[in-house]
C-alpha cells in the first residue's frame, strides 16, 4: 500500500456484555496501531468498603460484585476464608457447594450462549429478533436457563444473590426429596445441553486460532469448580497461595485497564476454553463424547468456538448435578464450626468466565483488614486485545459495519463482565 | 379512533454503578420475557441487544447509583428522554453498597484499590437516582424481585397503581408461618424494620433477614437496635446490620449513625 491512511473503528456501547465498556481500534494502513477495551463503568472500590467488615459477611458483599455470578463470589470468598481458619468443608457439604455451582454455570452460560452470543452467528441484533425466527431454539434456551436457576434458587433461596451460603457450609439444608425434585427437569436439560452442544457446532467459525496460555484449576480427579491447583499449559503448577507470586496486576500506558499478567510471562487466558483444554479428561463420557461429535478437539484454540466449549459445560453440569442429586443424603449439620483466628486466607474457584481469587487478612476476631480480589475478566483484558489485534488485520476487505460487528463479536466471544472487572480497572476515557 | 396501530411503548434500560442483576431479572424472567418483547418496544437495552434506538422512551428503568460527574449529568439526559422513570434496586433506590464510602474518605478508597489515583474520577458520596431527578417510582431489593417488576411494567402500561407492598418482611414471614427465629433463636433479625419483597426468604432459610430492601414504611429502628443489644449484639454489629445494601436509605443511616454514637 502506497498510501497509509489512517481509520479508526469505534463501538462506543458494546452491547451484550454484562456491563458497560467500548471499543477503540485504530489502524495505519493495515497495520493495527491500537486497540483499547474501553471501561467506563464507575469503580465501586469492593476492596476498601470490605475493611472493616466481618469475615462472615464477605460472602454475601462480594456476591454484589456481580448479579450474573453471585455464586462464583460467594464460593471464592467462603474457601479463602475457611483457608484462613485452618478448616476443610468436604463430604455431602461440599457436593452442594459443586451442586450450586452446576446451576450457576447452566444459567450463566446458557444466557450467553442463546441471549448474548448466537445472535452474531446468526445475523441477529438480539435474542427477541432470533425468536422471531426460531421460537423453538429460543424457548429451549429460556427454559434451559430456567433450570439452571431453579438449582441456585432451591440451594440458594433466590437466582440472584442467593442467600443460603456462609463460611463452613449452609444455613439450611435441602432435604432429599426437595433435591429429588430437581431430577425430571434436569434431566430434560442434560437431553437440551445436548441439542445445544449439536445446534452450535454447525454454527459459521471463522478460521481464527491463536497460541494462548491458557490458566485454569485442575483437581486430581473432577472437572474444575471449587478446588485444584492452578496449572496451565505453559508448565505452571501451584498451589493458590502461591498466586500473588506469580502473577501480577500492570499498569500499561496506552490502556485503560489494569492488565493482569502472568509474571516472566505476559498474557494469559482463563475460562471456558483454558478450562476445558486443561481439563478435557476431567469432563463426563457424555460430554467428551458429545465435544467429539461437535468437532472439537481435546484442545480448543478458537476463541469463537468457545460457544461450542459453553455447551459442552452445560452438559457436563447438567450431567454432574444429576450425579450429586442421586448420591445426596443430607449431612448431620448444615455447617462446621468457625473460629475465627488472625491468619491470611486464599480462595480460587472456577466462575463462569474463568478464575476468580480471592485474598483476605483477618484479625483474631475474624474482621477483614486487607482483601484483593481478581475477577476473571480483569485477566482477560491483555488476552482480548492482542485476540483483536490478530482478528482485525485479516478483515479489513470487510464493509465498515460487518467489520464492526466481527470485532463485537470477537469481544464477546470472551463472555466478558466488565462489572465484575470494574471495582478493580482503572478507569479514564479517552476522547481522542 | 384512528384506524392506524397503536405504537408499542417504548422501553429501555439505563445502568449506572451497579452489579447487572437487576436488568438482568428481566431476561431471568425466562417465562414472561417474550410476553414483555410483544408487549413492548425494547428500544434500548445494550446488555442485550446491539439494536439501540434513540429516545424519548415510553419506560425508563434504570439500575445503578450516582458516582460519577458523568453520570450525574448522564441521569438528567435519561429523564429527559423517559416518560416515566423508574429506579430499579438498592443502588438506583439508596445509594447501594457503595454507598459505604459515603461515611469514609473517598480518596483514600481509590488508594487503596487503584494504584494510580489521579486517573480516577469519582464523586465524594454514592448516591440514589431521586437525589438527582424525579423518579416515578423505586422498586426496592438486593436484587429486585423479577415478579415484582413483571408487575410494575404491567401497571405501568395499564396506568395503575402497582401492587408492591411497604409493609415490613415479619408481616410476609408470619403469613408464612414461619417461627420467628428472632424470638425462638435469639437471632439478630432485620426483618421488623426491613419491607418485604423478597417472601421473608432469609428467616425461611433459618438465618437473619439482613435488609436487601431497605427500610419499610414506618421503621421502628430504635427500638430494633434495641433489640438487638438485649440479644448480645454491640454497637459496632448493630452500625455494620444497618449499613449494608441500603445504608445510605435515610432510616438506616440514622440508625447506623446512632449505634456509631453510642
Amino acid at each position: 500500500m502506497s498510501k497509509q491512511a489512517t481509520r479508526t473503528i469505534k463501538v462506543d456501547t458494546l452491547a451484550r456484555v454484562e456491563g458497560e465498556g467500548g471499543l477503540y481500534i485504530k489502524l495505519k494502513g493495515d497495520q493495527v496501531q491500537d486497540v483499547k477495551l474501553k471501561i467506563y463503568e464507575p469503580p465501586r472500590f469492593f476492596e476498601a468498603l470490605l475493611r472493616g467488615r466481618n469475615f462472615a459477611e464477605a460472602p454475601d458483599i462480594t456476591a454484589r460484585i456481580c448479579g450474573i455470578c453471585p455464586v462464583a463470589y460467594q464460593m471464592s470468598a467462603v474457601h479463602a476464608m475457611e483457608d484462613a481458619f485452618g478448616v476443610k468443608v468436604d463430604g455431602q457439604l461440599r457436593a452442594l457447594r459443586r451442586l450450586l455451582y452446576c446451576g450457576e454455570w447452566i444459567e450463566s452460560h446458557t444466557l450467553h450462549v442463546y441471549m448474548l452470543h448466537a445472535p452474531d452467528f446468526l445475523g441477529y441484533q438480539d435474542v427477541i429478533q432470533l425468536a422471531k425466527d426460531h421460537p423453538a431454539v429460543v424457548q429451549r434456551g429460556l427454559q434451559l436457563k430456567k433450570a439452571g436457576n431453579e438449582i441456585v434458587t432451591l440451594l440458594g433461596g433466590r437466582e440472584i444473590h442467593p442467600i443460603n451460603v456462609r463460611v463452613g457450609g449452609f444455613y439450611k439444608l435441602p432435604a432429599r426429596s426437595e433435591l429429588a425434585g430437581l431430577t425430571e427437569r434436569l434431566k430434560w436439560a442434560r437431553d437440551a445441553a445436548l441439542e445445544t452442544v449439536r445446534w452450535v457446532a454447525g454454527m459459521p467459525f471463522p478460521d481464527f486460532e491463536q497460541n494462548y496460555t491458557f490458566v485454569a484449576l485442575r483437581h486430581p480427579d473432577e472437572y474444575p469448580f471449587n478446588d485444584g491447583r492452578l496449572v496451565s499449559n505453559g508448565g505452571l503448577d501451584i498451589p493458590i497461595s502461591e498466586y500473588d507470586a506469580n502473577f501480577a496486576e500492570e499498569h500499561v500506558q496506552h490502556s485503560n485497564a489494569l492488565h493482569s499478567v502472568l509474571r516472566q510471562h505476559g498474557a494469559y487466558f482463563v475460562g471456558p476454553l483454558a478450562r476445558y483444554s486443561l481439563n478435557f479428561d476431567r469432563l463426563s463420557p457424555l460430554a467428551q463424547e458429545a465435544a467429539r461429535e461437535a468437532g472439537l478437539a481435546p484442545v480448543c484454540r478458537n476463541p469463537f468456538k468457545s460457544i461450542i466449549v459453553r455447551s459442552v459445560e452445560i452438559l457436563y453440569a447438567c450431567d454432574e448435578a444429576l450425579r450429586i442429586i442421586e448420591q445426596y443424603e443430607p449431612p448431620e449439620k448444615p455447617a462446621i464450626d468457625i473460629h475465627p483466628r488472625a491468619a491470611t486466607g486464599y480462595g480460587c474457584t472456577e466462575a463462569p468466565r474463568g478464575i476468580l481469587y480471592h485474598r483476605y487478612r483477618l484479625d483474631e476476631e475474624g474482621s477483614i483488614l486487607d482483601a484483593k480480589i481478581v475477577p476473571p475478566t480483569s485477566q482477560n483484558q491483555k488476552t482480548i486485545e492482542q485476540d483483536l489485534g490478530q482478528f482485525v488485520p485479516k478483515f479489513l476487505n470487510l464493509p465498515e459495519e460487518d467489520l464492526l460487528w466481527q470485532c463485537e463479536q470477537a469481544v464477546r466471544n470472551y463472555d466478558p463482565c466488565i462489572s465484575c472487572a470494574t471495582h478493580f480497572l482503572r478507569l479514564e476515557i479517552d476522547r481522542g | 379512533m384512528s384506524s392506524k396501530v397503536r405504537r408499542k411503548p417504548r422501553i429501555a434500560v439505563f445502568k449506572f454503578a451497579s452489579c447487572d442483576g437487576c436488568q438482568l431479572s428481566l431476561l431471568d424472567a425466562e417465562d414472561e420475557l417474550l410476553g414483555v418483547a410483544a408487549a413492548l418496544d425494547i428500544a434500548y437495552f445494550p446488555e442485550a441487544s446491539r439494536a439501540m434506538v434513540k429516545g424519548p422512551y415510553d419506560i425508563g428503568l434504570v439500575e445503578g447509583s450516582i458516582t460519577t460527574h458523568h453520570d450525574a449529568e448522564r441521569i438528567q439526559e435519561v429523564r429527559r428522554q423517559c416518560k416515566t422513570l423508574i429506579a430499579i434496586g438498592a443502588c438506583a433506590t439508596a445509594g447501594g453498597i457503595q454507598a459505604l464510602r459515603n461515611w469514609k474518605d473517598v480518596d483514600e478508597f481509590i488508594r487503596i484499590v487503584y494504584a494510580t489515583p489521579k486517573y480516577i474520577n469519582t464523586l465524594k458520596l454514592s448516591t440514589p437516582v431521586a437525589e438527582h431527578v424525579p423518579v416515578d417510582f423505586e422498586l426496592r431489593g438486593c436484587p429486585i424481585n423479577k415478579h415484582q417488576l413483571i408487575e410494575l411494567i404491567t401497571a405501568t402500561l395499564a396506568g395503575r397503581k402497582p401492587n408492591v407492598p411497604t409493609y415490613s418482611v415479619c408481616v410476609e414471614c408470619k403469613r408464612k408461618g414461619n417461627v420467628c427465629i428472632a424470638v425462638a433463636q435469639g437471632v439478630a433479625c432485620l426483618g421488623p424494620a426491613t419491607q418485604t419483597g423478597c417472601g421473608a426468604l432469609c428467616p425461611s432459610f433459618d438465618r437473619g433477614c439482613y435488609g436487601c430492601y431497605g427500610p419499610m414504611e414506618s421503621p421502628n429502628t430504635e427500638s430494633l437496635s434495641n433489640q438487638f443489644r438485649i440479644l448480645g449484639q454491640n454497637n459496632a454489629e448493630i452500625t455494620r446490620a444497618f449499613r449494608g445494601f441500603n445504608a445510605w436509605a435515610w432510616q438506616f443511616r440514622k440508625a447506623s449513625e446512632e449505634s456509631e454514637r453510642t
